[in-house]
């Protein structure tokens, strides 16, 4: 028995997703009394590996095969399978970002394992196995009991806060048998703007709406997110007309964020957009119509012109930064 | 070609949320309910163009009581070909998809799709998991789809950015914004699904490895604290100081 984490990596890196998920997986192994191994498909830098022990694992297996590189979900399920199996993993945790939502649900089906995607609590192990997942997109949580004896958790990102330590771990070879033949989905190109901060895991969001009057205003959305080290985000209209690209839209039928910080500029709030965003643990409303909707989701509010209030507000952070 | 569109039945996007039976179930009293509009506007839609550009066999396939049929019937109606409904109250994914799986097995798909995740229960877990039973490879949340004969192109969101990726059919995919532009059923295909084939199949033995211990609602916020627009340097100071976000 032990707890076996999927340390995701993209471009040799390993993702801020997966430390929090590797930490969860620890803190899983240390409420059961047993050890959390994390597991690295594809190549990744060196120093990379061992520092994954300052969030809680001993031991790392790594498979550094540049086939790996890139996310196979068929052939990651079998490597994570086989990994289980050696370690003898019965819970198996992911971070719930795109590549966990690839390869999660095959490993739970695969391994015959009951999947409570999306966690944002540890286990609740005095009467059963429960796990607290956000539903109905946000607007309520379920209380989820695994009662089959192996269990896949993929936490929820930007969740549970990072706790940094000193400690680190041993990394072990891992080789799985795969052939050739098992990649059955070939990569052709990737795709990615660099520089830009991935917007379910920024910790600061400053986001855009129809109020904005158009995609040549987003200057002063940019301005304060830069000033902030923040991702840009838009609502669904701004993303439907075009202003903005899709993978910004946030809200039921966009992307869930999770910040700490919530900025919304000239959006009313539907309830739809409040799904995507009502996990933040601040937001800042900035709406020019005091009967916003937005303003009852919102810790703090200001009614006033975005085109005046938003340069006045990264002017005066910053000041406040230097 | 065949093509299998896995579709749920979910609350409407603005129905307000509440539970009965000592918060152990959700409160369908007086909500609407509709198609998972991922299911419907991304993959159910995206079928219905490859079945008008190649010619392809469009089935649908749902998990539920009779009250699903509602919505089964508006998928006919936007084009689907025929339906099939999973006489099944069951929430647990595995158990669902194995029911897919085997329905597909039988039917030899050459595409299943389903929308990236359900508005309500926010799973992401149909797709991977009847691919994996099927052994068939798996493509999430995938924004575009083009077939070349037995070729798939698909491009797949990653974190900023995409992948385009090439497979062989057979194939499962999830579907999000991007693969296809939502339709209204116009009335003759409201007439035509009336007399189309939706057969009720009772579930086949399978496992039920998760159960809903009860829901919760999110605690009331503590309220708004308004800022003047002349004193942004207050507010400035709130999130520093009394919000610690930077």
């Amino acid at each position: 028995m032990s707890v076996l984490i999927f340390a995701d990596q993209a471009q040799g890196k390993i993702k801020k997703v997966a430390f929090e998920a590797i930490q969860y997986g620890a803190k899983v192994a240390a409420q059961t009394g047993t050890t959390a191994t994390a597991l690295v498909l594809g190549e990744v830098d060196a120093a990379e590996l061992s520092a994954l022990g300052n969030y809680g694992v001993t031991k790392v297996l790594y498979a550094a095969d540049s086939r790996l590189n890139e996310v196979e979900s068929g052939v990651y399920t079998k490597i994570i399978a086989a990994a289980a199996e050696q370690e003898g993993a019965d819970v198996i945790v992911f971070p719930h970002n795109f590549d966990g939502r690839a390869v999660a649900p095959r490993v739970a089906a695969r391994l015959k394992a009951g999947l409570v995607s999306g966690a944002i609590s540890l286990p609740d192990t005095a009467n059963g196995f429960v796990v607290k997942k956000s539903v109905f997109s946000g607007k309520a949580f379920a209380n989820i009991n695994i009662t089959a004896a192996k269990k896949v958790i993929a936490v929820m990102p930007n969740t549970f806060p990072l706790e940094k330590t000193d400690a680190a771990a041993s990394v072990t070879p891992f080789s799985p048998a795969i052939n050739d033949a098992d990649f059955k989905v070939k990569v052709s190109s990737v795709q990615t703007v660099s520089g830009e901060i991935p917007l379910t895991e920024a910790e600061i969001v400053v986001s855009g709406g129809r109020g904005l009057k158009g995609p040549e205003n987003w200057g002063l959305v940019e301005d304060l997110a830069k000033v902030l080290g923040a991702a840009t985000a838009c609502s669904r209209p701004v993303a439907d007309s075009g202003w903005r690209p899709h993978h910004e839209h946030v809200g039921q039928t966009g992307l869930t964020v999770r910040p700490n910080l919530y900025i919304a500029i000239g959006i009313s709030g539907a309830i739809q957009h409040l799904a995507g965003v009502n996990g933040s643990k601040v937001i800042v409303v900035i709406n020019k119509d005091p009967e916003a909707p937005f303003f009852k989701a919102a810790d703090y509010g200001i009614v006033g012109d975005a085109f005046e209030v938003v340069p006045k507000l990264t002017a005066a952070i910053k000041q406040l930064k230097s | 070609m065949k093509i299998l569109v896995c579709i749920s039945k979910t609350p409407d996007t603005t129905a307000k949320i509440a539970f009965t039976d000592n918060n152990t179930k959700f409160n369908e009293a007086g909500v609407q309910f509709i198609i998972n509009p991922y299911d419907e506007w991304y993959a159910l839609v995206r079928a219905l163009e490859l079945k008008e550009t190649l010619g392809a066999t469009v089935h649908l396939i749902t998990a539920g009581g009779a009250d699903t049929e509602p919505i089964i019937r508006k998928a006919l109606a936007l084009g689907g070909d025929e339906a099939f409904r999973i006489n099944t109250d069951s929430q647990d994914s595995y158990f669902i998809a194995a029911q897919i799986a085997a329905h597909a097995q039988q039917q030899s798909y050459d595409l299943v799709l389903t929308g990236k995740e359900t508005i309500d229960y926010n799973g992401s877990a149909i797709g991977g998991m009847v691919a994996e039973l099927l052994d068939q490879p798996f493509i999430s949340i995938a924004a575009k789809l083009e077939l070349n004969g037995t070729e798939a192109t698909v491009n797949r969101e990653i974190e900023g950015g995409e992948e385009i990726l090439k497979v062989t059919l057979p194939l499962v995919v999830s579907c999000q914004k991007g693969m296809a532009e939502a339709r209204i059923p116009n009335m003759r295909g409201i007439m035509a699904a009336r007399t189309k084939t939706l057969t009720v199949v009772e579930p086949v033995a399978a496992d039920t490895l998760t159960a809903i211990a009860s829901f919760e609602l999110p605690a009331p916020k503590a309220g708004v604290k308004m800022i003047s627009a002349d004193n942004v340097e207050e507010l400035v100071k709130l999130l520093h100081e009394e919000a610690k976000v930077f």
